[in-house]
């Protein structure tokens, strides 16, 4: 059974972080300079980079293998009661800076919908179109074996 | 919610800086060593035991506490250390109250003597030049260290504790920024 009528709030988090991982630094920071002024955020976990093992599983079945090791950079910020979590992809220190402010203020419920409406769903759609131009150029090029299975 | 505070403004210099003055701390028993961290640990552990458990402790370090939850959430978010409440499993035992017995702790093995857990124990003030008589491995002749509201059984208790050597359970205290140390192998007299 999936729970597709009622996400829950931690699959509907890891969509916005990973919306906003996958931006660049100029979008996060016009989006937030698009918002209405944030009150004073404190510095938890300055941003740090580090190495991180991504792994892999070869088929649905394989066994988990390492893949190889991936710089990442996290931070933590604190806004008012909410503290907002970054680890992204890269060493851009502001970049994470900027995901974890935003993380922070889309957990205020206060600000969430703004924040979603101004930053979250533009970003999302844009990355979503990339995506699908990729796929379709990706698409372009496959090949059907289909007269081998004709001629069969 | 309890509200999360920073730790090291720059966690590795300022780790790098604490470790070294538990290093002289522990190298020159019972002499008294500023920590000079810049950090506000939630109350109530004072700066230099914050300071002391942002350098040391770590995911591989089981830490026991008396200092609520605050505290608890605090160094599990800065260093990532699994709090435990079983007081014989734990590397570092932070005692901001009432000091837990030595005989408690965890003393190591005679072929891991290193796995001898490590008590941070806050006190009221540190004094240098009465008291207590400390000598042994790093002290020339004698050194003389008076620890307000220290245990009043801590003398006897290291007694035993010392006479296990080389396991045992090694002693830091902290009174606000400053640190002493009390390796497993310094012999404590009452002055």
């Amino acid at each position: 059974m999936t729970q597709t009528d009622t996400p829950s709030p931690q699959a509907a988090r890891q969509k916005w972080m990973a919306v906003l991982a996958r931006a660049s630094e100029q979008e996060l920071a016009d989006g937030l300079a698009a918002l209405p002024t944030l009150p004073e955020a404190e510095v938890l976990r300055a941003p740090e980079t580090g190495l991180v093992m991504v792994r892999g599983r070869a088929g649905g079945d394989g066994d988990a293998f390492n893949l190889g090791e991936m710089t990442v950079t996290r931070c933590a910020i604190r806004l008012g009661a909410h503290i907002g979590h970054a680890y992204i992809a890269g060493r851009n220190h502001a970049k994470a800076r900027l995901a974890a402010l935003l993380d922070a203020a889309l957990q205020d419920t206060m600000r969430h919908d703004a924040v979603m409406q101004a930053v979250v769903e533009p970003l999302s759609t844009a990355q979503q179109e990339a995506r699908a131009v990729e796929a379709r150029k990706a698409a372009a090029t496959r090949v059907d074996f289909f007269t081998m299975a004709t001629m069969r | 919610m309890t509200r999360l505070t920073p730790g090291f403004a720059d966690p590795v210099l300022d780790a790098q800086a604490s470790f070294r003055a538990i290093l002289e701390a522990m190298s020159r028993p019972g002499r008294i060593h500023r920590v000079d961290a810049r950090i506000t640990p939630p109350a109530p552990l004072c700066s230099a035991a914050g300071a002391a458990l942002l350098s040391l402790a770590d995911a591989d370090t089981p830490l026991w506490l008396d200092a609520g939850d605050t505290v608890a959430e605090w160094l599990r978010f800065h260093c990532g250390a699994p709090i435990t409440p079983d007081i014989g499993a734990a590397r570092f035992v932070v005692a901001c109250g009432a000091a837990p017995s030595l005989d408690a702790l965890d003393i190591g093995t005679d072929e891991d003597p290193q796995l001898g857990a490590t008590l941070i124990l806050q006190v009221a003030g540190l004094i240098a030049g009465e008291g207590w008589r400390l000598t042994g491995p790093g002290i020339q002749h004698e050194h003389r260290l008076r620890v307000l509201g220290a245990p009043a059984d801590f003398v006897a208790a290291w007694v035993r504790n010392q006479a296990l050597f080389p396991r045992g359970i090694d002693v830091l205290l902290c009174a606000g920024d400053s640190i002493a140390a009390l390796p497993r192998s310094v012999m404590i007299a009452e002055g």
